[in-house]
């Protein structure tokens, strides 16, 4: 440093106090703490979505070189039949999961009562939500079995004739998402027993005052109090319904002959499983996945935020 | 993920001290990579590289098991990324990805050398993908019909020799109350080795090849005289019910039951069926039968390779290994009974002495002039294979639905090829 710039810098007299992190410190220390979650979000999640929508315009291998092709690959979805009945099928899930909203609900409403044991019967009942998707996969799949199934035994016994639930395209959507509801009403249950020990016994008792009983006692005073439950009961059902990957994959494998197939599961088959490697044209199924989730949680997002307004 | 690196035992080199002079002295690292996960593949790949290791003192060999499964998603990776020296793989189309990608070595100049060329000429077409060879096979199988003797032998039934036979026997086993054939096609492939033989007996091995390379269109008569002709079994109920349910192994207690009375499958069946207490008096083999007398027989036997990546860095030791695991020794060792229990590639290798095997044996270097297939899905292209393959399970539950099929199959083969 020379020495006019070093009597200059003594003469402002700088302190450590007027620094630009220092008057900045409010702002820079939430940016600084959130840093790495915010990169790690941009790196893994916002940086593929974009990469995604990239590549659905390219013919690729994974190997070889990427060719542009356009929208070439999404014409090819407009004409390709598996996808029209993948898309039928998401649509399937969307629908018939959220029968696991009521289910928890009753449910939590039948276990919401002090008798002895009464722990032991939660449990039990949240019990499907513990165990993997895989283990529900497989104990449907031999329920459904159509020569050794209990379901079948069971069916014989009532002399009606066996079917056969996951061989059966009309049926196997069907037969899978009730393997789904399964853990899916449970943990709507969950969600609701924790949502009843906050509803306010004093509205209750005025209800009761006001001559309000049963459905209407339900229906006007408890579940109004349970709305939060019953929002993240809504948003949990949906994000499951999406993911509904595992549970084809062990009970179908997308079959009979591709009725099964929900849109996540033919992207993986076309993408990446052993006859597929057609990156472009599982990036423009996932693309087609990711803006109907986009929907979602657009909606999810909005009302949050509704909420949050709301609460200040 | 099931992988294990087992490293080279450099002190049993050193004690054994075995280094045959005949050999180049290699040294550095050979990098293996293998899909031989279920035990005994597993034990036979891990005994050739520690074997490897010793007969070359200078020489390190580095082995990695891989998933049989997770390996043919993986391989895609570690062959561009991380290349070993050599790698395992699949004969014919199976391999054409990484060829036009460039990633295996062409190794035409060992299939010139006497000892190969001589002895492995009968998998030298299916090593073969534009004019050069890509690898080196080290075991194939035989696909055909394994049936239950005993039955056979109480209904006085006889190995059908051709089509009438065939059905004829099926229809006594059918009037029995039986089911002529156990199949799982849960995950399609063995709807495929139906489809194989049925069209290679219809049409012959060169125009099963044609369709398969996409030169023939599926909505051809001759492409529906195979169908005409499965639908006939289909018809009289010759397959086990709520086949799409069960993959192949589910299927097996059919057969072991007596519910069903034969398979059409390959060599590995043989050993689950053993397992499960059919005796040699209760299991046998048969070709599958010809349907029409104009076409000469053709068999599938699907070849499991090994490949030298192009991005390896020990190509020298790469291409000594896959000469030791091709030479007659070495293969007369890992194919018999009590390691994998299959054909040796090289002519000058013995066949273990079991029954399925010698009948295998005797077939494909006999009585298969037609050629040999490796199999739908390696025949054809992976996308092709898996519409085709869903097409096929979808004719076996509802055969009205054909037209339909054959359409689709043609306008994805318009597609892909």
């Amino acid at each position: 440093m020379t020495e006019a710039a070093y009597s200059q810098s003594r003469g402002r007299e700088p302190r450590p106090r007027d620094g630009w992190i220092h008057r900045n410190r409010q702002t820079l220390a939430p940016l600084l703490f959130l840093a790495p979650g915010v990169l790690f979000f941009l790196f893994y999640v916002i940086f593929p979505i974009f990469e995604s929508f990239n590549i659905s315009f390219y013919r690729w291998d994974g190997l070889g070189e990427p060719r542009y092709i356009g929208l070439e690959n999404y014409r090819e979805l407009a004409t390709d039949r598996a996808f029209e009945v993948s898309l039928w099928n998401n649509l399937k899930w969307l629908l018939l999961y959220l029968l696991a909203i009521p289910g928890g609900l009753f449910i939590a409403l039948f276990l919401n009562q002090t008798v002895a044991g009464i722990r032991l019967y939660k449990s039990l009942f949240f019990f499907p939500f513990v165990i993997s998707q895989v283990v529900v996969g497989l104990v449907f799949t031999w329920f459904y079995d159509p020569t050794f199934g209990l379901l079948n035994t069971l069916l014989e016994g009532l002399g009606m004739s066996p079917v056969n639930v996951l061989g059966d395209p009309t049926l196997a959507t069907y037969g899978i998402i009730a393997a789904g509801l399964w853990p899916q009403i449970a943990y709507c249950m969950i969600l609701y027993l924790t949502g009843l020990n906050a509803v306010d016994p004093e509205q209750i008792e005025a209800a009761r005052l006001d001559g309000a009983k049963g459905w209407r006692m339900l229906w006007h005073v408890i579940i109004p109090q349970l709305r939060p439950a019953t929002f993240i009961a809504f948003v949990v059902t949906i994000i499951g319904a999406l993911r509904s990957f595992d549970l084809i994959s062990i009970m179908t494998n997308g079959g009979p002959f591709g009725s099964t197939r929900v849109l996540s599961f033919y992207m993986f088959e076309k993408a990446l499983s052993e006859y597929g490697f057609r990156m472009g044209y599982g990036a423009s199924i996932a693309v087609v996945l990711f803006l109907i989730m986009l929907c979602f949680i657009a909606y999810f997002l909005w009302s949050m935020y509704q909420d949050e307004k709301g609460g200040r | 993920m099931l992988k294990k690196v087992t490293t080279a035992a450099a002190a049993l080199a050193l004690t054994t001290g075995i280094a045959s002079p005949a050999f180049a002295e290699l040294s550095g690292t050979l990098k293996i990579f293998s899909d031989m996960s279920n035990p005994a593949p597993r034990a036979v790949m891990e005994k050739m590289a520690a074997d490897f290791d010793a007969m070359h003192p200078d020489l390190d060999v580095e082995l990695t098991i891989i998933d049989r499964e997770a390996y043919k998603t993986q391989i895609r990776n570690f062959l561009s990324a991380n290349p070993p020296d050599v790698a395992n793989w699949y004969a014919a189309n199976r391999m054409r990805p990484y060829i036009s990608a460039g990633l295996f070595e062409d190794v035409s100049d060992l299939w010139e050398e006497p000892e190969i060329a001589e002895n492995l000429a009968s998998t030298k077409g299916a090593m073969t993908i534009d004019g050069k060879q890509w690898g080196v096979p080290y075991t194939y199988y035989q696909w055909g019909v394994y049936y239950r003797e005993d039955i056979y032998n109480e209904l006085g039934l006889e190995e059908p020799t051709n089509w009438d036979e065939f059905k004829s026997n099926c229809q006594a086993i059918i009037d029995s109350g039986r089911k002529c054939f156990t199949i799982g096609t849960k995950f399609l492939w063995t709807a495929g080795g139906w489809f194989d033989y049925l069209n290679m007996r219809t049409n012959g091995y060169d125009f099963h090849m044609a369709l398969t390379n996409g030169e023939v269109a599926w909505t051809d008569d001759r492409v529906r005289e195979t169908f005409a002709n499965w639908r006939e079994l289909i018809d009289m109920g010759a397959f086990i019910d709520n086949h799409q349910s069960y993959s192949w192994q589910e299927a097996l207690p059919f057969m072991v039951n007596g519910e069903a009375t034969a398979y059409l499958m390959g060599n590995f069946a043989v050993a689950p069926l053993r397992d499960a207490g059919l005796g040699l008096d209760q299991l046998d083999f048969y070709q599958f039968p010809s349907i029409n007398p104009d076409v000469e027989l053709a068999e599938d036997a699907p070849t499991d390779t090994f490949h030298i990546p192009s991005g390896a860095e020990n190509k020298e030791a790469a291409r000594e290994f896959l000469r030791y695991v091709v030479s007659a020794d070495v293969q007369t060792e890992i194919n018999n009974g009590s390691n994998l229990g299959q054909l040796p590639v090289n002519a000058s290798a013995s066949v273990d002495d079991d029954e399925m095997l010698n009948q295998g044996f005797a077939m494909l270097s006999s009585n298969s002039p037609g050629g040999v297939a490796q199999f739908f899905d390696r025949d054809a292209p992976a996308e092709m294979a898996s519409i085709a393959m869903e097409g096929f399970q979808e004719f076996m539950v509802f055969p009205d639905n054909l037209d339909d099929i054959l359409a689709r199959l043609e306008q994805a083969r318009g597609r892909i090829y």
